[in-house]
Order: structure tokens, then C-alpha cells, then sequence
């Protein structure tokens, strides 16, 4: 894998960091008044999804990573691995429960996700931003009460938990932001 | 537009400033024939070739005014100013671009702490409001090192810097720094002090390690420190200056030094600035100087992100 000097480091560029797969948030350029110049990197780990800052001299290079993102379909699981596909190649890939973490309560069969690949294997996965669900499980929600808020718990089909307005009811499909785990709207038809 | 307004109002505020004080405006070339011999700074180059000549002469653009300046000073030009354009090749940043502009000036007779009163007086006038308050601090470099590293910077052992650095997360400073006390100071003072620094008001910071001299004279008091200053503000540096050097052969002692350094790292050798050297030689009068980066302090006045942003345009739209 190619090396990368501190003066290639950008937002973005994947690279190993004491044997991690990182991906570079931002680099800042240090330099006291007619000193030696830094390069003060802050990095996520990949694998961890910690962030650490970490100084180099300007000028050193580090190891660059191999790391790809794809957009892939999610076929199924089979309880040990998720199952993916790249729909122009049919390319299958497997990801195991540590790479779903995230993802796992929002995704169900057939949606599209981005895929983070580090050497060819599944990294994590990240679910499209907007998922459409359907509510399996809320109470009926009695109107104009409003001591909760003005909404209610519901439980969706991938069996993630969301707070919905007290109109929605078990059954109807509705959208939701996955990253940040809110609800958009209902889904019309 | 508006950003080139407030521009124009700062090179107004300080030209008024040193037409009440008497303090002459000057112009001195950016383009020498030679150049700094500091091992840290990456120099532009280019050729001069005279009329109907074919043979090309290295000139440089100029780091920094100090040298003309001082020249003109040795030859009796009482106190001067300048603004102009600086040039550091390889340095850009969010406070750094390879182009920028300096305010550089000198007072003959003065001491380090009338001029230092003088800075203070213009910083507040043309930061204004910016500044969260009117209070100045003034603080010696071993305080602050010995205040956010816990250790004195000159007599401290090498130990005593890694544990620093292991307690404070930077553990890659042992690789990078090694056993290099001046290296040692500069990575902690930018790490740990100088993000601490002028967080109320400006502070002033002198009284450095003579390792970190450039040009200033030793401390009359201690031969370890030197009479150079720093001024900060929310972390960032925003000028520094000295009461200069006057002893040519401390000068060229230290000139010989850097040079020796740059060989060691493999970086350009050049002569020494013997024009310089001759102007020291017929003597410099007792003078104080300081340097101030006039984007970093628009940047403030505007409160700004980067100097991109003071900049009609920075390096990478030129």
C-alpha cells in the first residue's frame, strides 16, 4: 500500500495507524514562531470508531490503507454473517455482527447500504439515510394526551424503538432518520 | 468586499499610529541576495539576470524585513516601519500562508518593555472589541512551561519532558523529539502551553531560552534566556520581537550554527547575509523590534476561521 506524507493528509484519506484502519478527519499544520513545523492529525479509527489525535513532524509519511466504500444490497442474514451484494457484479460479500452493530435495526431485506471494505472485508455498514418501516407494535395513543410530550413509543419490524406522534398506529409504514433514530413522516399508499 | 474594507481601515489605523509617534515608514526589497540562515524556514527562490547578461544570479524572497531593516538602522535611520509581504515556502494552514503580510518595526532607544507597552497600545486599538478584555498579561516563558508542563524548561532532565508527554498523551513526542531539549520545548510549548495562552486578553510571553534566540540579545541578567517576546491571543501567535542582537560575532556564531544544522538535515546551505553582517560590524544603535502578523490580526478583528478568509486570495487561488 502506498505511503502518504503529512502534506498529502486530508479529510478523508484512509490510512493504517498502529495496525487500525483510520480515516482522517483533519490536519492542522502547527508551527511555533521559527520552530520545528507539526502536523497535528486527528483520525477515526475505523475499527473502533474512536477518535484519536496523534502529532507527526512535517514531512513524515505513514502507510496508506485499504479501504473502499460500496454501495451494496442486503440479501439476508443467516445469524453468523449478514449477507451483501454489489448489484451491478453481484459480487457477494459477508459481514459479520461486528460490522452490523449499527446498522442492524435499521435495515431489512433489500435495502441499499454503504459498505466499508479494509482489505476486501466487511468493515461496518451503514444503512441508507432515510428508512422506510413498518410499526409492529404501539399503543393507540389517546388523543390530547400530551403528558408525554405529545408522542409515544413504537417498535418497528427490524425491532428498533422510536418515539412517533400519538396519530400513528400499529401497521402503517412509516419514515425514519436513521442516524439519528426520528421520525420523518408517515409513508403515503 | 466588506473584508477589504476593514483591510484598508488597518493599514489606515496603523499609519495614523506611527505618523503621531514620528516613526518613519520605509520600504525594503523582497527580492536579496541572500537569505535566513534558520534551518526550520523553506525559502522561494529565483534568478536575476541583468540587461544583455546571460549569467543568472540566486535571489531570494525575503522570510522577513529584519535584515534591510537593520541595515538601515545601522546607518542612521532612526526608528522605522514597514508593512509588507513575507514569504515561507511550505507553510500553509489555517494561520499560515506561504504569502503574508507583516507589520516590522523599530525603536531606537527604547526599551523591551516600552515597546512592548507600544504593541499593547496599537494591538487594543485595532482589535477593539474583539479583545475580550483590555487586560494584558505578562508572563515569562519558564513560568508558563513550568504552569501547564509541570517543569522548568532549561533545567529540567529529558525524563522529566517524556513523562510530560506520556501524562499528557503525546507519547509520539519521544520518537520526534528524542533527546533534543529545544525540540522538547518547542512540541510542548505548542501543544500544551500556547493553546492556553491570551485566552482572557493578549499575553505577552519573553524571556526565552536562549536555544530559541534567532536574534535577540542574552538576558543582561542571565545568559540562558533571552530578551525575546511573543505576543498570543486565544492561542494564537501573533507577534514577536526582541531587543537586538548588536554583537556581530554572537551573530555570525549563531548564523554558523544554523547553517551547521541544515547541512546535518540535509537542507539547502546558503551564504550568510555578509551585507547584514557588515551593517552590524558598523554598528547597530541600541534598538528594539517586533514582527506582527497583520492577517492573524485582521482574522481576530473579523473573527474568522481561517486566513483564507482575510485573504482576497489565499495561495491556492493566486
Amino acid at each position: 500500500m502506498a505511503k502518504f506524507s503529512t502534506n498529502e493528509f486530508k479529510g478523508g484519506l484512509k490510512v493504517m495507524l498502529d495496525g487500525d484502519p483510520c480515516s482522517i478527519i483533519e490536519n492542522e499544520f502547527v508551527k511555533p514562531g521559527k520552530g520545528q513545523a507539526f502536523s497535528r492529525v486527528k483520525f477515526r479509527n475505523l475499527k473502533t470508531g474512536r477518535v484519536i489525535e496523534r502529532t507527526f513532524k512535517s514531512g513524515e509519511s505513514i502507510e496508506g490503507a485499504d479501504v473502499i466504500e460500496t454501495e451494496m444490497q442486503y440479501l439476508y442474514n443467516d445469524g453468523e454473517f449478514w449477507h451483501f451484494m454489489v448489484q451491478d457484479t453481484f459480487e457477494q460479500f459477508s459481514a459479520d455482527a461486528t460490522a452490523v452493530e449499527d446498522a442492524l435495526k435499521w435495515i431489512k431485506d433489500q435495502d441499499v447500504c454503504t459498505v466499508t471494505l479494509w482489505n476486501g472485508t466487511p468493515l461496518s455498514v451503514t444503512p441508507p439515510n432515510f428508512v422506510e418501516l413498518v410499526i409492529v407494535e404501539t399503543d393507540p395513543g389517546i388523543r390530547g394526551d400530551t403528558s408525554s410530550g405529545g408522542g409515544k413509543p413504537a417498535t418497528l419490524e427490524t425491532g428498533a424503538v422510536v418515539r412517533v406522534p400519538l396519530f400513528v398506529q400499529t401497521g402503517e409504514q412509516i419514515k425514519v432518520d436513521s442516524r439519528t433514530g426520528e421520525y420523518v413522516s408517515r409513508v403515503k399508499g | 468586499m466588506a473584508l477589504l474594507r476593514k483591510r484598508a481601515a488597518m493599514f489606515s489605523a496603523i499609519r495614523f499610529f506611527f505618523a503621531e509617534r514620528g516613526v518613519l515608514e520605509i520600504e525594503t526589497p523582497s527580492l536579496c541576495n541572500a537569505v535566513g540562515t534558520d534551518p526550520n524556514l523553506d525559502f522561494f527562490d529565483s534568478r536575476l539576470r541583468l540587461p544583455g547578461s546571460h549569467v543568472q544570479n540566486p535571489m531570494y524572497l525575503q522570510t522577513s524585513p529584519e535584515f534591510s531593516m537593520k541595515r538601515l538602522l545601522a546607518a542612521g535611520s532612526g526608528s522605522i516601519y514597514q508593512i509588507c509581504k513575507a514569504f515561507r515556502n511550505g507553510e500553509v494552514g489555517r494561520y499560515h500562508n506561504p504569502e503574508f503580510t507583516i507589520l516590522e518595526w523599530y525603536r531606537v532607544g527604547f526599551s523591551l518593555y516600552d515597546l512592548i507597552d507600544e504593541i499593547d497600545v496599537l494591538l487594543q486599538q485595532i482589535l477593539g472589541d474583539s479583545l475580550s478584555s483590555k487586560l494584558t498579561d505578562h508572563l515569562s516563558y519558564t513560568s508558563v512551561f513550568s504552569r501547564f508542563c509541570g517543569l522548568d524548561p532549561i533545567q529540567a532532565d529529558i525524563s522529566a519532558f517524556v513523562d510530560c508527554a506520556v501524562r499528557n498523551d503525546f507519547s509520539e513526542a519521544i520518537e520526534i523529539c528524542a533527546g533534543r531539549r529545544t525540540l522538547w520545548q518547542e512540541f510542548l510549548f505548542s501543544h500544551l502551553v500556547q493553546p492556553n495562552l491570551g485566552m482572557v486578553g493578549l499575553t505577552f510571553v519573553d524571556r526565552y531560552p536562549a536555544s530559541q534566540a534567532a536574534l535577540a540579545r542574552l538576558c543582561p541578567d542571565n545568559p540562558q534566556l533571552v530578551d525575546r517576546f511573543e505576543v498570543f491571543y486565544q492561542g494564537v501567535e501573533l507577534a514577536n520581537g526582541f531587543y537586538e542582537l548588536r554583537d556581530v560575532e554572537e551573530q555570525e556564531r549563531r548564523f554558523d550554527q544554523e547553517l551547521q544544522q541544515r547541512k546535518l538535515e540535509r537542507k539547502f546551505v546558503p551564504a550568510k547575509d555578509d551585507r547584514f553582517l557588515s551593517a552590524l560590524k558598523a554598528g547597530l544603535p541600541e534598538c528594539v523590534g517586533v514582527a506582527v502578523g497583520l492577517d492573524r490580526i485582521l482574522m481576530l478583528a473579523t473573527g474568522v476561521d481561517s486566513i483564507e478568509d482575510v485573504l482576497p486570495f489565499s495561495i491556492s487561488r493566486a
